[in-house]
């Protein structure tokens, strides 16, 4: 009986040790994969760095078939198409989460909540060809820009891509504020709208500001309805129309010329190269969240 | 970590063992394929000179891909595929990257094809002269009143800069084939990703102004009458006067094989050369001779 108890334990150890370390392996090769991810993005565009000049890989021309790499038209695209996301999307979207966490009865969250989960589902080219046939043409016929392909209409679409992830995130936010605190602001002699204001949302800010990062990160790194809907045109974004002109994002270029360079050449070392400009760019925005919700936690989540 | 490289090891192995495995498999099989992959403005034409070839031929396979002119090439030159659709001559570059692959290149003149400038019908302009054209795409000419149109601004429409159309159109429309020449598309110019993003914005838009293969061109798009400079008569692009060369933009389409074809390969270049040439003007192209 004994002898039979060892061996069950025994077995039972191994057994657990199997299981604990297969998960290790699937925890430390998830971390292994993003090394190799970054490893490779670095060995294949750091290259262009010496190949060309600086002063060409930042200029303002983007012309790879002539070997003129300017990344600013891509930088400056990227970014006027992602603040005109998130200028849209995000008092859109906090405020529709404040909506349906807060202030909808009962019966419209249940209609609500999934509806908005439903938008996240639609693929993002379906968006893109919407937006060729319909948003560009209204843009050009109601504001006069001479074409609808604009940065606007890019913005504008991505916006309605980062909403359903903004407004979950949030909403989710504020459904973790103890209902205590909703009582303590009512006992005080606030408004109901002076409690969500003051009291709710300050407090679920962490959250919302994590929310307002992943609609970012939605945006910034979307590529298909770009592509369709922003005109591709790599010129400089500076002029005060530049919202209702063209624009050619980071993304667009690589997905668009990728499938033609030649392996090796100096034209793929250069859109490894805006691999390389995206990838930090994320990395400073999910930093900065991250630290500004370090900092709110260490004073307790209320101003 | 020691297991996760591991695992990493072994998916390498895993991978580095499918080709292998697959390229042992090939003999086995009767059926032959031939891989087909390239120029988008061929896209079309391949598709049919494929299917009516298989018809007739039930032992070959024929599976074609678009994609633009530098991904058959690549692909050719990386071996994946027998056959490369170019709209355009190989470059000195590709030539020595399939070099250094072991490959000599072997090129075809398959078809011929015009490039057709379309506008919104709704359009006044009729007829450009190249220079109007070459003017207009480096950004010199910005309205359509310059050009006898209305007050309205020129939206330039091109072709993303991984396709053929787009270097012919650079080296024989803005260039004027002038070597020496270094104009460039104006940065304004809207780069499509496909054929069907400039059908659409040119039905859409009356201040657009594109290019595009004529086998391309739907009914509701303009087409404009083209002249080599002014004292010359404008030309339709028509089959006709494709093929006296009277309408001044207009090119071989190739196919490249990774060396001298043999086998299915040649057979079907044979024919694409021989009984396949009836299917090329119900496509919009212009056949050889």
């Amino acid at each position: 009986m004994l002898k039979i108890d060892y061996k069950e334990t025994s077995l039972h150890r191994v057994g657990e040790f199997g299981i604990e370390s297969a998960i290790r392996v699937l925890g430390f090769s998830s971390i292994g994969f993003v090394l190799l991810i970054f490893y490779f993005l670095l060995r294949e565009g750091l290259p262009i760095f010496y190949e060309v000049p600086l002063s060409n890989f930042f200029g303002t021309r983007w012309y790879p078939t002539f070997a003129l790499f300017g990344t600013m038209p891509l930088v400056l695209g990227s970014a006027l198409v992602t603040i005109t996301a998130i200028i849209i999307s995000v008092p859109l979207g906090v405020a529709t989460a404040v909506f349906v966490g807060e202030v909808a009865p009962d019966w419209a969250r249940e209609i609500l909540k999934p509806m908005i989960e439903v938008l996240a589902g639609i693929p993002s080219v379906v968006l893109g060809f919407f937006g060729m046939n319909f948003v560009a043409p209204f843009i050009r016929e109601t504001l006069g820009a001479p074409t609808g392909l604009t940065v606007f209409a890019g913005g504008l679409i991505l916006a309605y891509m980062a909403l359903p992830t903004i407004i979950s995130v949030a909403e989710d936010a504020l459904d973790t504020i103890p209902e205590s605190y909703r009582d303590a602001g009512l006992a005080m002699g606030a408004t109901r709208w002076q409690t969500i204001w003051r009291v709710v949302v300050p407090a679920a800010r962490s959250g919302i500001i994590v929310a307002v990062m992943l609609g970012i990160g939605r945006a910034i790194g979307e590529t298909m309805v770009v592509m369709m809907v922003t005109g591709n045109a790599a010129r400089m974004p500076l002029g005060l129309d530049s919202l209702f002109r063209p624009a050619r994002t980071m993304t667009a270029t690589i997905a668009a010329e990728m499938g033609e360079v030649a392996q090796g050449g100096v034209h793929y070392h250069a859109l490894f190269g805006i691999g390389i400009i995206l990838f930090l760019i994320t990395f400073i925005i999910n930093l900065t969240a991250a630290s500004s919700i370090f900092s709110k936690r260490r004073r307790g989540g209320l101003r | 970590m020691v297991f996760g490289w591991l695992l990493l090891g072994m998916i390498c192995l895993i991978a580095a063992c499918k080709p292998q495995q697959s390229s042992s498999n090939k003999p086995a099989i009767s059926v032959q394929t031939i891989e087909n992959k390239g120029s988008d403005t061929l896209v079309n034409l391949a598709l049919s000179w494929a299917e009516t070839y298989m018809q007739q031929n039930p032992e070959v396979r024929i599976s074609v891909t678009g994609g633009g002119t530098g991904t058959g090439i690549a692909a050719m030159i990386n071996g994946t595929v027998n056959i490369a659709n170019a709209s355009r001559e190989m470059t000195p570059e590709e030539i020595a990257a399939a070099e250094a692959n072991g490959i000599k290149p072997v090129e075809f003149a398959v078809a011929r094809d015009a490039i057709a400038v379309v506008v919104n019908p709704s359009n006044p302009v009729n007829r450009l002269t190249l220079q109007q054209l070459s003017s207009i795409y480096t950004g010199e000419i910005i309205n359509w009143k310059e050009v006898g149109g209305e007050d309205r601004p020129i939206v330039l429409l091109s072709r993303e800069s991984n396709s053929g159309t787009y270097v012919y159109f650079l080296e024989n429309v803005i260039r004027s084939g002038n070597k020496e020449s270094d104009l460039l598309f104006s940065p304004d110019t809207l780069l499509m990703p496909s054929s069907e993003g400039i059908s659409v914005e040119v039905r859409q838009n009356p201040n657009a102004l594109g290019y595009d293969g004529l086998g391309y061109v739907t009914a509701d798009q303009k087409v404009l009458a083209v002249a080599k400079n002014t004292r010359s008569p404008y030309v339709l692009p028509m089959i006709e006067t494709v093929n006296d060369r009277s309408y001044p933009i207009s090119r071989p389409l190739y196919v490249y094989t990774a060396g001298e074809p043999t086998g299915q390969v040649r057979t079907y270049l044979d024919w694409v050369l021989g009984d396949g040439q009836t299917l090329v003007s119900k496509l919009g192209f212009v056949p050889l001779n």
